[in-house]
C-alpha cells in the first residue's frame, strides 16, 4: 500500500473499509466512502473521539557547537519540560530511518531552537537519543516561541510541507498531540451532526497521542510510550449509558482505544473521569473491555497499526481486508483512507458500496 | 468560605482579538474582573502587555498572544496557544478591526488592496478563528461568539465603503453561522456597540466631539450582561439578529 502525499480535496470523503466481525462469513467486508458513516452507526451507538489539537512538535536547532539538529517532542513532563526525541540534521524529507545521529550532547548541555534556548536534562536509558528538554521560557512565552519555532511532525512521503492547520481535526482543542491524531481527520460537521441526526452520541477525551515512529530501532520497539489523557465526566458517563443499553462504543482512533481500555484497566473495568496516564499496548492478544470498534486510518498487515485491529476483529477477516486495501490500491498514513472495524456495522439495510466478501 | 459574591464569568476562558485597545481593552478589563481567564490578541507586543498587565494588576487572569488575525496561518496557532494557557474557548469575541487608511477615502479614491486588507482582518480574520474555536465549543456542546460589528454595515456611510462592506459580510456571516449553530449549544451574536471614545474612532472622524461618544467601558459592561446571560435581548439576538448598544456618554441607555 502507498502512503498518502498530500490531503485529499475534501478531508471528509475518503475511501471507507468496512470490517464487520459479527457479520456471516464472507460478507464481512464493503467498500464505502466516509460520507457513508452515518449509515454504519445507530442510535446507541457513542463515538468517542480525541479533541487534542496537534502541536507544531518538531523543532530545528543547533548545539553549542553549531551542529544542526531536531527535537521531536513526545509528551509533556509540566511546566517549561519536555520530552524530545533527537535528530540529527536535515528535516522530514529524509526518512526517519536515514536520517544522521544528532551530535553527541551531554546532559546539562545547550540547544537553541531559533529563540527559543533549552538545556538537555536526562537521557532515558532506552535510547541517549530520547532526552527530557528543559526550555528556558514559560507560560505565554513558551507557547508563543513553540508555535513560531515549530512546525507539525511530518514524515518523508509527503509531497509538501504540512501548515499547522492541515494537521488539526474539526474538533481539537487543547494541544497535547505530538503528532496528529489521524483517525478522526475524515470527519467533517457534515457527517458528525448527521450522526447526531441518526441519534448518535459524540463524546470527547484528550489523549496526548506521541510520535508514531522516530527511526531509532531502541525507541521504535517501544513506541508508544506512556501517554497522558483526561476523560470528562461527561464522556465516562455517555460510556456507562452507551453500554448499559447494549450500544456500542466507536473509538476514532487508536489513542482513544487506549485512552479508554487505560482507564479502565486502571479501575476494575470501568471507565472513570479523570486525569491519568497509559503504558497499556493494544496487542492481538488483548480483550477490549469498553470499546467495541474503531474508526482507523487505513493501514497496511504489517504495520502495528494494523496489528492492533486483531484485537477488534479475527485473523481470517483482517487478512482479507488487507488483501483487499492492497488490490484496491488504498492510501496509508495520516491524510490517507480510513478503516472501520464494527461488529453489526454490516448488519443496517441500505449501506452504500460494495460488497468486497470475506 | 467567603462571603465574596460568585463572580458572573468565574473560570471561563474568554479570548478577545483586538484586546490592546478600544473595546478590546475595555472588555478585557470587564472581563478579567467578572472571573474569566482571558487570553488577548492583538498584533503589537507593547500595548498588548500593557492590557494583560492592567488586567493582572486588577487581580485577573490574562494572557497575550502576539499575531495579526489576517494571518493565514495565525488561526491554528492562536486557538492551539489559547487552549494550551486557559483551557478549551467559553467565549470568542472577534473584535479586531481595521478602517484601512485615514483619513478615510472616497470609494473612487480607495485601493483595491485596502478593501483587501479590510475583508482579511475584519472578515476572513474572523471566520477563520470562528472556524478553529467553534468546532471545540459544538463538540463539548456549549460556547459564546461575539462579532462586533458597526452601524457602517448597514448605513452607506460616505468613505467607509471598504470598512462597511467587510463587516456587512461579517454580519451576514454571522447570520448563517447562527442558523447552522442552531441545536448545537454554541450561540453567536452580531453586536453593533455604536460610536464610542477610541483611538479608531479619533481615527476616522477626528473633528467628533468626545462628550457625544460612548464610553467602552459601559459598552463592555453591557457585552458582560449579553455574555452572561443577564440581557434581556439575548434571547432574541441568539437567533443572528443584530444587537445595537446606545449607552451614549451620559448613561441614558437606548437600545436599537
Amino acid at each position: 500500500m502507498r502512503p498518502a502525499r498530500t490531503y485529499p480535496h475534501r478531508r471528509d470523503d475518503v475511501r471507507l473499509l468496512v470490517i464487520d466481525p459479527a457479520a456471516p462469513a464472507g460478507s464481512g467486508l464493503r467498500e464505502t466512502r466516509t460520507p457513508a458513516l452515518p449509515d454504519l452507526l445507530g442510535p446507541d451507538d457513542l463515538l468517542v473521539v480525541n479533541d487534542a489539537a496537534t502541536l507544531p512538535a518538531s523543532l530545528r536547532g543547533t548545539d553549542e557547537a553549531g551542529h544542526a539538529l531536531e527535537a521531536r517532542l513526545v509528551a509533556a513532563r509540566g511546566g517549561a519540560r519536555f520530552a524530545a526525541v533527537l535528530f540529527g540534521a536535515g528535516d522530514w524529507h529524509t526518512r526517519t530511518e536515514d536520517r544522521p545521529a544528532p551530535p553527541e550532547i551531554a546532559p546539562g548541555a545547550r540547544v537553541r531552537f531559533g529563540a527559543l534556548g533549552a538545556t538537555l536534562g536526562r537521557q532515558a536509558a532506552l535510547s541517549p537519543r530520547l532526552v527530557e528538554l528543559h526550555f528556558d521560557l514559560e507560560g505565554d512565552a513558551l507557547w508563543a516561541a513553540l508555535y513560531k519555532e515549530g512546525r507539525p511532525v511530518q514524515y518523508a512521503h509527503l509531497a509538501h510541507d504540512l501548515p499547522l492547520w492541515a494537521v488539526q481535526t474539526v474538533y481539537a482543542t487543547r494541544p497535547w498531540a505530538f503528532e496528529m491524531p489521524s483517525a478522526g481527520r475524515p470527519l467533517s460537521w457534515e457527517i458528525l451532526l448527521a450522526l447526531r441526526r441518526r441519534g448518535v452520541r459524540w463524546a470527547s477525551l484528550t489523549h496526548a497521542a506521541g510520535l508514531s515512529a522516530t527511526g531509532d530501532p531502541a525507541i521504535d520497539a517501544a513506541l508508544p510510550l506512556a501517554e497522558a489523557f483526561e476523560i470528562p465526566a461527561a464522556t465516562a458517563r455517555a460510556v456507562a449509558e452507551t453500554r448499559a443499553r447494549d450500544g456500542r462504543v466507536v473509538a476514532v482512533g487508536t489513542t482513544v482505544v487506549r485512552a479508554l481500555e487505560g482507564a479502565a484497566a486502571q479501575s476494575a473495568g470501568v471507565v472513570r473521569a479523570g486525569r491519568g496516564e497509559t503504558d497499556l499496548r493494544i496487542t492481538p492478544a488483548f480483550r477490549p473491555h469498553v470499546v467495541d470498534g474503531v474508526l482507523s486510518g487505513a493501514h497496511a498487515a504489517q504495520e502495528s497499526h494494523f496489528q492492533l485491529l486483531a484485537a477488534f476483529a479475527g485473523p481470517e477477516l483482517l487478512a482479507a481486508a488487507a488483501a483487499h486495501a492492497e488490490r484496491a490500491g488504498f492510501l496509508t498514513h495520516e491524510l490517507g483512507d480510513s478503516m472501520l472495524v464494527l461488529p453489526g456495522a454490516l448488519a443496517a439495510h441500505g449501506v452504500a458500496g460494495t460488497e468486497v466478501g470475506a | 468560605m467567603t462571603h465574596e459574591t460568585q463572580k458572573v464569568l468565574q473560570g471561563q476562558a474568554a479570548l478577545i482579538t483586538g484586546g490592546s485597545q478600544g473595546l478590546g481593552r475595555a472588555l478585557g478589563k470587564a472581563l478579567g474582573a467578572a472571573g474569566a481567564r482571558l487570553v488577548l490578541v492583538a498584533r503589537h507586543t507593547e500595548p498588548l502587555a500593557a492590557a494583560v498587565a492592567e488586567i493582572r494588576a486588577a487581580g485577573g487572569e490574562a494572557h497575550g498572544i502576539a499575531a495579526d488575525v489576517a494571518d493565514k496561518d495565525a488561526a491554528a496557532a492562536i486557538a492551539g496557544q489559547a487552549a494550551a494557557l486557559v483551557g478549551p474557548i467559553d467565549l470568542l469575541v472577534n473584535n479586531a478591526s481595521t478602517l484601512g487608511p485615514v483619513p478615510l477615502r472616497l470609494l473612487l479614491d480607495t485601493d483595491c488592496e485596502d478593501l483587501e486588507r479590510a475583508l482579511a482582518v475584519n472578515l476572513v480574520g474572523a471566520f477563520r478563528l470562528t472556524k478553529a474555536i467553534a468546532g471545540p465549543m459544538v463538540l463539548r456542546g456549549a460556547g459564546t461568539i461575539v462579532n462586533v460589528s458597526s452601524d457602517a454595515a448597514t448605513e452607506a456611510y460616505e468613505r467607509w465603503g471598504a470598512y462597511g462592506a467587510s463587516k456587512a459580510a461579517l454580519e451576514q456571516l454571522g447570520r448563517v453561522w447562527a442558523a447552522e449553530l442552531a441545536g448545537t449549544g454554541v450561540r453567536l451574536y452580531t453586536v453593533d456597540p455604536g460610536e464610542m471614545d477610541t483611538r479608531m474612532h479619533a481615527d476616522a472622524i477626528p473633528e467628533a466631539d468626545r462628550a457625544e461618544l460612548s464610553d467602552p467601558a459601559r459598552v463592555a459592561d453591557r457585552l458582560l450582561a449579553l455574555v452572561a446571560g443577564a440581557d434581556a435581548d439575548a434571547a432574541a439576538t441568539a437567533a443572528g439578529a443584530r444587537l445595537a448598544i446606545r449607552v451614549g456618554p451620559q448613561g441614558a441607555e437606548a437600545v436599537r
